[in-house]
């Protein structure tokens, strides 16, 4: 973390294989997110694109990415704008809007974070994640009343 | 409305090849999740990642002996029918992460909804915007995540 208000910005090519390979890593069935005579005719989308629970993978991806192993999610809002396809270029931008300590000690830092596809603004995201406050601390030591995502 | 529904318990516990299938569909390389050392020191072992909360609860695409297609969000398929909203896509979606889960647990969920939309019309067609969350609970009886979904369903 050596600029502490930036992430590092993520790229990533998007394939059929992406897209298939997250709704199925996220037991999503569903024919939109594989099929792409479905997708086109039945949805009236470009082609197959990717679904909510993998798109919230590599959200947590991107964060924990930049806080490393010791940062634990509380919270993760996001919405969707636009469909990520294949042959899409994805970039994952952030930027950390809030810094607080809770009452419990506990270190927060609130992330907003711009998914584009290509040119689109596919998808945004405000995280709330809890990182150590110092070297000894670890937020995963953390439950009932000393946790408050 | 706000009334628990579709309580339901996962048909198999978490495993490890799952969170591995995740983590490499994403090229996430947290070592929490491939490092058993690392699991241990921070979090006293294996855990899954957070947001692979919804994926416990959804179920198999066939089982033996089912006659139907299972689907893993009813509220949400329950009000396309009561509408007759043939499309639907989800358009906001809350996360909240408690109790960490472990290789093993078996997940509950129920469901809950929470408003429904007057009619709109959007780029996509003419229908309603319901918000539903999801509760997951595990074995033991501890939260471990509450899920809040914004579904669009429409007719083009």
């Amino acid at each position: 973390m050596t600029d502490t208000k930036t992430l590092p910005e993520l790229t990533y090519d998007v394939t059929a294989t992406t897209v298939v390979l997250g709704a199925l890593a996220t037991r999503d069935w569903r024919p939109m997110h594989h099929d792409h005579d479905f997708a086109v005719n039945r949805n009236g989308t470009a082609d197959i694109f990717m679904n909510t629970p993998n798109l919230a993978a590599w959200f947590e991806r991107y964060i924990t990415d930049w806080t490393g192993p010791k940062g634990r999610l509380g919270r993760m809002t996001f919405r969707i704008r636009d469909s990520i396809f294949p042959g899409n270029v994805m970039r994952f931008t952030g930027a950390v809007r809030d810094e607080e300590v809770d009452d419990t000690g506990c270190k927060w830092v609130t992330l907003d974070i711009d998914l584009h596809a290509d040119d689109r603004l596919a998808t945004t995201c405000t995280a709330r994640v809890a990182i150590p406050v110092d070297d000894s601390d670890n937020p995963w030591a953390r439950k009932g009343d000393t946790w408050r995502p | 409305m706000s009334e628990r529904q579709y309580e339901r318990t996962a048909d198999f516990p978490v495993e490890r090849g799952y969170i591995w299938t995740s983590c490499s569909s994403v090229e996430n390389g947290n070592p929490l999740f491939w490092d058993d050392a690392v699991a241990e020191e921070l979090t006293g072992g294996p855990i899954a990642p957070s947001s692979m909360l919804s994926v416990w609860f959804r179920p198999h695409n066939w089982a033996p002996g089912r006659t139907e297609q299972e689907l893993p969000l009813q509220v949400h398929f329950d009000l396309k029918e009561q509408y007759a909203l043939p499309e639907a896509v989800m358009t906001d979606n809350t996360i909240i992460f408690y109790e960490p889960i472990r290789p093993g647990d078996v997940i509950t969920s129920a469901q809950v909804l929470k408003s429904v939309s007057e009619e709109k019309t959007t780029k996509l067609g003419t229908g309603r915007f319901w918000v539903i969350d999801v509760e997951y609970t595990n074995q033991r009886g501890d939260l471990v995540g509450v899920e809040s979904y914004t579904g669009f369903g429409y007719r083009r």
